[in-house]
């Protein structure tokens, strides 16, 4: 066996009393894929700064291809054939793509000949590894799947033997998560070693050829991906037995709670985001709307949650609510049964700042058991019903008095769960419940969603995560450009028909996918770039 | 109007489009790379003083020329030690630069000259005369074209055609040399400068140097050029329009110009008319006099189509976790 492309040797790095890296050992063969999974904090981002020069590490070594090599800064790293892909692409947004692809690397101190020398070496790159970018192209103008492809471009540019892809999915359709994978694996059979940084299991299983487990800092395990399953991954992960699958008995829905008929918002900027949207939610079941972040799921929430005017009926329990003017607020729509918990828990969920107690108060400060009397409110009563409510939820450390900023993103998200459940509404908005949970809060929060379907109410869940819609939903409607595409049931759907739907296309298209996929696109930025005032 | 008014309005746009230009493009260099600096007033004001006392105690131009450039480049590091750094908030940077050189060259020019504050008067050699082109005079009886080589293009000191000539230079540097590409990122993306290898803070101190240089020739234009001494805040606030002028020129050179033209004829009216007869009506010397500053107002106020600043525009850089 060759020298490993990559080989680390009992790597450590501390931030003050932090161990964020335990005596780390990995070793990456060439011409692989290899996974790091681990949970938000483990120590994935860490190490992986370590590598690309971000940061020193406090002891150990690193071999690139055998060789001792000291990666000092990030400069030291591209020599080494290093090439990252972030997760927060580190792209000029004005620029165009050939600009984004020289910077830093120019040849001389004009421009001309590097521009002309990368545009050649596009074409080429381009070629070989089927990465089709226009090298003109403004990189605000292009979507997400395409900034990281010239992410990719840059690194490739750069003579990078090794790629290390940090969470490249997060921002990525279903579709574009299928066309970059299609491209790593076109990477690897052209020798590049790739690295690829996720929490997402079944993306581990789908394209690694090895896997290192992470968990508080240290590696527990380095395993062949033929060889392990998702479940023992999982358990590595978080150290201790966790179900994949929620466990929910079949639904048993009652009557119609709310009920949305021909919702429509345009925003400030003119554009229509929601285009006529009319559900129903039942008594005991949960409706899963699924599709890609900005094709009108938030608004949605935001209509229904109080904070933003709309045009259209909605009733709850039958019975019609505002949707503009004084009564049409978040204060209003929760004196009529509906609870929320939005998308963003540390924008809209949670004052940052604020402690536990003042955040689990906010919203329902007005009731009467958190009053001392006219004019004074009852701290301690309202920390005394935070610290049961932490109990209950299992927030750590259950301390009422802890800023909501000192919290995991796990715990922030158990506080906000908790103060909406806790007030037993008739139906529960909840949007991107688990987005940067942690394995364990995942299971723990979809338990408690289930529970209360179970008690017979009714929930709304957005999510664009699709394995979450497809194991929690008892319906799912998919939303593309403001409208629903179509309703399905999780029992007689697949991930490929919900990921089409979420493109703009129902039915089977005909010709390629991709093409479809990308005029839907153009159709949807045309409409939105004609309405924009 | 006759042509020759028209001639010397437009003669006189220019000398006062000369400290408004070096400076706007002195904040273009600054706030491209990502550092607002609304201590270009105070950066002026600075050189103004220490060209003129240098030109005074030396009798010479190119002294006074270099002394302000320095006194300039001083207070520009200090802004850049303060926002690159430490971090600082530039805005209150830069107030407390603008304060600190109103102050300070007050007292300082009482203390070495006496004088109330002010420089003495510069005699012939401690001024940067007006050069005449070449065939200037020969050319000058030449119907339309000889006046306006004569009088307009001919005959203004060397500051105004090196800050004329800086605007070409600016828009070749920031869109040819590789220089202009990397300032160009740093003020948008910084984190993508910094993973490309490249250092965020020579970036950036390049463009605080570079704002320094341009400002202290625009003061010494003020002290040494324009006017022949220096006066208790004689800047009389072109930093600000300066900066409203970059703003209104969405932070481009050729735009830049322009502005500064525009604002260097708003200047030359006030200058040379008292009260403006327009369709009837007689505008009033006052109004006329506000004119510049009226318009920055509107500019500022995002009247004028929107501008958008350098989207890593003051905020500090710091690497990520």
């Amino acid at each position: 066996m060759s020298a490993p492309a990559i080989e680390l040797r009992g790597i450590s790095k501390a931030f003050g009393p932090v161990q964020a890296n335990k005596d780390i050992s990995i070793a990456v063969q060439p011409g692989t894929i290899h996974g790091i999974i681990g949970e938000n904090g483990a120590g994935k981002s860490t190490l992986m700064s370590i590598l690309y020069g971000f940061y020193k590490a406090d002891a150990g070594e690193i071999f690139i291809k055998g060789q001792p090599t000291q990666i000092p800064d990030s400069q030291a790293a591209i020599a080494a054939g290093i090439g990252m892909v972030f997760q927060h692409f580190k792209l000029v947004q004005n620029f165009t793509v050939l600009e984004n692809v020289i910077l830093g690397v120019e040849d001389g101190a004009m421009l001309r000949p590097s521009l002309a020398k990368a545009r050649k070496a596009l074409t080429q790159i381009a070629a070989e590894y089927d990465l089709h970018v226009d090298p003109d192209a403004v990189i605000e103008t292009l979507s997400v799947g395409h900034q990281q492809r010239v992410e990719i471009l840059k690194a490739l540019y750069r003579q990078a033997d090794i790629l290390i892809l940090d969470e490249p999915t997060g921002v990525l359709t279903p579709a574009e998560a299928d066309q970059l994978f299609r491209i790593l694996a076109r990477l690897k059979e052209e020798g590049k070693t790739i690295i690829l940084i996720t929490h997402k299991l079944r993306e581990i299983m789908e394209i690694t050829d090895t896997v290192s487990v992470m968990r508080r800092g240290q590696m527990t395990a380095t395993v062949k991906t033929s060889e392990t399953n998702p479940e023992e991954l999982a358990e590595l992960m978080v150290g201790r037995k966790v179900l994949l699958r929620v466990e929910k008995a079949p639904s048993n829905p009652g009557a119609a709670v709310l009920e949305v008929e021909n919702l429509r918002v345009v925003d400030s900027f003119g554009v229509e985001r929601l285009r006529g949207v009319s559900l129903h939610v039942r008594q005991g079941e949960i409706l899963g709307i699924a599709g890609v972040a900005g094709n009108g799921q938030s608004e949605l929430l935001e209509v229904l949650g109080g904070m933003r005017s709309g045009e259209g009926r909605i009733r709850v329990n039958g019975e019609e609510i505002d949707l503009t003017g004084k009564h049409s607020d978040g204060q209003s729509r929760r004196k009529r049964g509906i609870a929320h918990v939005p998308e963003d828990r540390q924008e809209e969920g949670l004052i940052m700042e604020y402690m536990a107690w003042e955040n689990v108060a906010f919203g329902y400060h007005h009731d009467p058991k958190y009053q001392k009397n006219a004019l004074f409110m009852d701290n301690a009563a309202i920390r005394a019903d935070t610290a049961a409510k932490m109990e209950k939820f299992d927030v750590r450390p259950p301390n009422p008095r802890l800023k909501a900023r000192n919290f995991s993103g796990g715990n922030q998200q158990k506080i906000v769960v908790a103060r909406e459940i806790e007030r037993d509404p008739d139906i529960l908005l909840i949007g991107q419940p688990t987005r940067g949970v942690d394995i364990g809060a995942i299971e723990f929060i979809h338990e408690q969603i289930i529970a209360l379907r179970d008690s017979g109410k009714a929930i709304l869940l957005v999510s664009v995560e699709l394995d979450e819609i497809m194991s929690l939903s008892d319906r799912i409607a998919v939303m593309f450009d403001g409208k629903i595409m179509g309703e399905r049931l999780p029992s007689e759907t697949d991930e490929r028909e919900l990921g089409l739907l979420m493109a703009g296309i129902s039915g089977e298209p005909e010709g390629s996918v991709a093409e479809a996929v990308a005029e839907q696109m153009r159709k949807k930025e045309e409409r939105e770039a004609e309405q924009h005032g | 109007m006759d042509f020759l008014t028209i001639i010397q309005l437009l003669d006189s746009t220019i000398r006062s489009a000369t400290p408004l230009l070096l400076a706007c493009l002195a904040g273009l260099y600054s706030e491209r790379s990502g550092i607002f600096d609304i201590g270009l007033e105070g950066k002026m004001l600075a050189a103004a003083f220490f060209s003129a006392a240098v030109a005074y105690m030396t009798g010479s131009a190119w002294m006074g020329l270099g002394a302000g450039i320095a006194a300039s480049m001083v207070l520009s590091l200090i802004h850049g030690v303060a926002s690159i750094n430490f971090r600082g908030n530039q805005l209150i940077s830069g107030v407390a630069i603008n304060f600190l050189a109103a102050g300070m060259t007050v007292l300082i020019a009482q203390d070495w000259f006496a004088q109330g504050g002010r420089t003495p008067s510069l005699m012939s050699g401690g001024r940067f005369e007006p050069i005449t082109l070449p065939f200037a005079d020969a050319l000058a009886g030449v119907p339309f074209l000889g006046p306006i080589y004569a009088e307009l293009i001919s005959g203004h000191s060397i500051l105004v055609y090196i800050a004329f000539a800086m605007v070409p230079l600016t828009w070749w540097d920031l869109f040819r040399t590789r220089f202009g590409l990397r300032l160009r990122a740093v003020g948008e993306n910084p984190e993508s400068v910094d993973t490309a290898g490249v250092s965020v803070i020579r970036l950036r101190y390049a463009a605080v140097i570079i704002c320094g240089v341009l400002c202290g020739i625009a003061g010494a234009y003020l002290a040494t050029g324009l006017q022949a001494n220096f006066t208790k805040d004689m800047t009389a606030n072109r930093g600000f329009i300066a900066l409203a002028a970059l703003i209104f020129a969405k932070w481009r050179p050729w735009y830049a110009l322009y502005a500064c033209l525009l604002f260097g004829f708003l200047f030359a009216i006030e200058t040379r008319f008292q009260n403006i007869e327009l369709l009837g009506f007689t505008l009033p010397v006052q109004f006329v006099q506000a004119l510049p500053y009226i318009l920055t107002v509107v500019i500022l106020a995002g009247f004028v189509g929107k501008a958008i600043p350098p989207r890593a525009g003051g905020e500090p850089y710091v690497k990520e976790r």
